[in-house]
């Protein structure tokens, strides 16, 4: 049994609330270099050069990223040896939600009863969070502030089981280019395929945490995410949406068994400011 | 990049067209959602706008809080097309170009063209860079509204392309149209 401290994950997910904020992942702004070296479009090359330019000045400045710092959404590992003293786990992320984005000068965007009176809670909680209890004695916390442009780009169905691989590509692809400019491209798609209607939304939004660009181990479904990257890339929405080549950096699926009646499909976009950041206690 | 002033004037407009790249120096008013609401119940109780719209740009725009010795935080558009419903109203009094990102509807391109009006797409994201092209900012009105509510701000070649112009281009479309690669088409 090892034991860890309420506080210690306060003061973790605080720092991890902040750094997702004003630093890019190195898998994403290589993944964006990518892209500036090869897109044809002029105007969307500027837009690659800004968001580039963007992630340098933020990182310098401790500035965020983007001015919707999202929702923080936070997904826990918790190894079954560990004891957590000194407070509640939940009550612990929040507290550090609240000290991040308050020492971070994030901006709060969450707001209470959403369909009436929609009253910003002012500290940005309560978090989203999402646990697994894993064997070993670790507690493993990652930070995924979530921005609404995106979010709101999210897209469900359950397919009829007939509809096979041909009914994802074409149900994916046309998500990502209805959605145009909205989600702030180049994405990263983020693809659930089968499970319930929650385990495929689950599924799809974790696997934005993947590192950018690394294919799938099982060789079907990585060929599946080759294939998707190509159509959606052949949209010709491009960065910003004002036309180009590359609409999107990486399309991840992660893949579950389902009821012999269904074939659900969950669609999360990821905005090119993809941030998140872990941290093992 | 053509350098523009905003209040952006009538000549200025009309030469715009979609695809065109600008850096605006100037004036522009920031507000969203529930500023507009705001300003349409206002005109619809035949009140006074808390300041003169003619001719003016406003930016889709919440910005996130403002460090000490910053002039504001992070400072990227929001999506537009959440304003859809109060902007033709707008431009038919005299609003004369916006800057957010993302799709407008038929409505607002058509009232575009009516009145004249240009909307330009900032880069959604690049918050930080944007941030700096900022020089001064106040608050006008609905000081209430924390990030809704609406700035004055002076900027200084700030970094937009024109999506929508006053003859009915528009970028979104052309652009996409361009890039398309047609499914089964050797590429
Ligand atoms: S979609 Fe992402 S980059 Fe665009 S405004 Fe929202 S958080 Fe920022």
């Amino acid at each position: 049994m090892k034991e860890i401290k309420a506080k210690d994950v306060t003061s973790t997910v605080a720092r991890l609330c902040t750094e997702a904020n004003f630093f890019l992942g190195d898998d994403v702004l290589a993944a964006l270099r990518k892209a500036r070296e090869e897109e044809e479009s002029p105007v969307a090359r500027q837009i690659l050069d800004q968001i580039l330019e963007n992630s340098t000045i933020a990182a310098k400045d401790e500035m965020p990223l983007c001015q919707d710092c999202g929702l923080a959404i936070v997904f826990i590992e918790l190894g079954q040896e560990v004891h957590i003293s000194g407070g509640d786990l939940y009550q612990a992320v929040d507290e550090g939600v609240r000290q991040g984005y308050a020492e971070g000068y994030l901006r709060k965007s969450a707001v209470r009863q959403p369909f009436s009176a929609r009253v910003n809670t002012k500290d940005n909680t309560p978090a989203i969070i999402h646990t697994e209890v894993v064997p070993g004695d670790q507690l493993k916390i990652t930070v995924a502030p979530k921005g609404g442009g995106s979010e709101n780009m999210s897209r469900f169905t359950v397919l009829k089981p007939a509809q096979g691989r041909q009914g994802v590509v074409d149900f994916v692809v046309s998500a990502v280019e209805e959605a145009g400019s909205n989600p702030c491209p180049p994405t990263i798609v983020g693809v659930g395929i089968g499970g319930s209607a929650e385990k495929a939304m689950i599924l799809a939004k974790k696997a934005l945490l993947r590192t950018v660009g690394e294919p799938s181990p099982d060789p079907e479904v990585a060929e599946l995410e080759k294939e998707l990257l190509q159509r959606i890339n052949a949209t010709g929405v491009g960065a910003g949406g004002v036309g180009g080549r590359i609409t999107s950096l990486a399309v991840h699926v992660e893949t579950f068994p389902a009821h012999i009646a269904s074939l659900p499909v969950a669609v999360n976009l990821q905005c090119h400011s993809a941030r998140h950041k872990e941290a093992v206690l | 990049m053509q350098k523009i002033i905003s209040p952006i004037s009538d000549d200025v407009i009309e030469n715009l067209r979609a695809g065109d790249q600008v850096l605006i120096s100037g004036v522009i008013y920031v507000g969203r959602d529930s500023a507009h609401k705001r300003l349409i119940e206002t005109l619809d109780r035949g009140g006074e706008l808390p300041f003169d719209i003619r001719g003016q740009t406003i930016y889709y725009m919440g910005p996130s809080p403002t460090k000490p010795g910053h002039v504001i935080g992070s400072a990227g558009p929001t999506t537009s097309g959440r304003m859809d419903a109060y902007t033709p109203r707008l431009l038919s009094i005299g609003l004369k170009a916006m800057i957010g990102k993302g799709l407008r509807s038929d409505a607002v391109k058509e009232a575009i063209k009516e009145y004249k009006a240009v909307y330009f797409a900032a880069v959604g994201g690049a918050a930080a860079l944007i941030a700096k092209s900022i020089t001064k900012s106040d608050i006008v009105a609905y000081e209430e509204l924390g990030p809704e509510a609406i700035l004055r701000l002076e900027v200084k070649d700030f970094p937009a392309v024109v999506i929508n112009d006053m003859h009915g281009g528009d970028l979104y479309q052309e652009g996409k149209a361009k890039y398309k690669i047609q499914p089964g088409a050797a590429s």
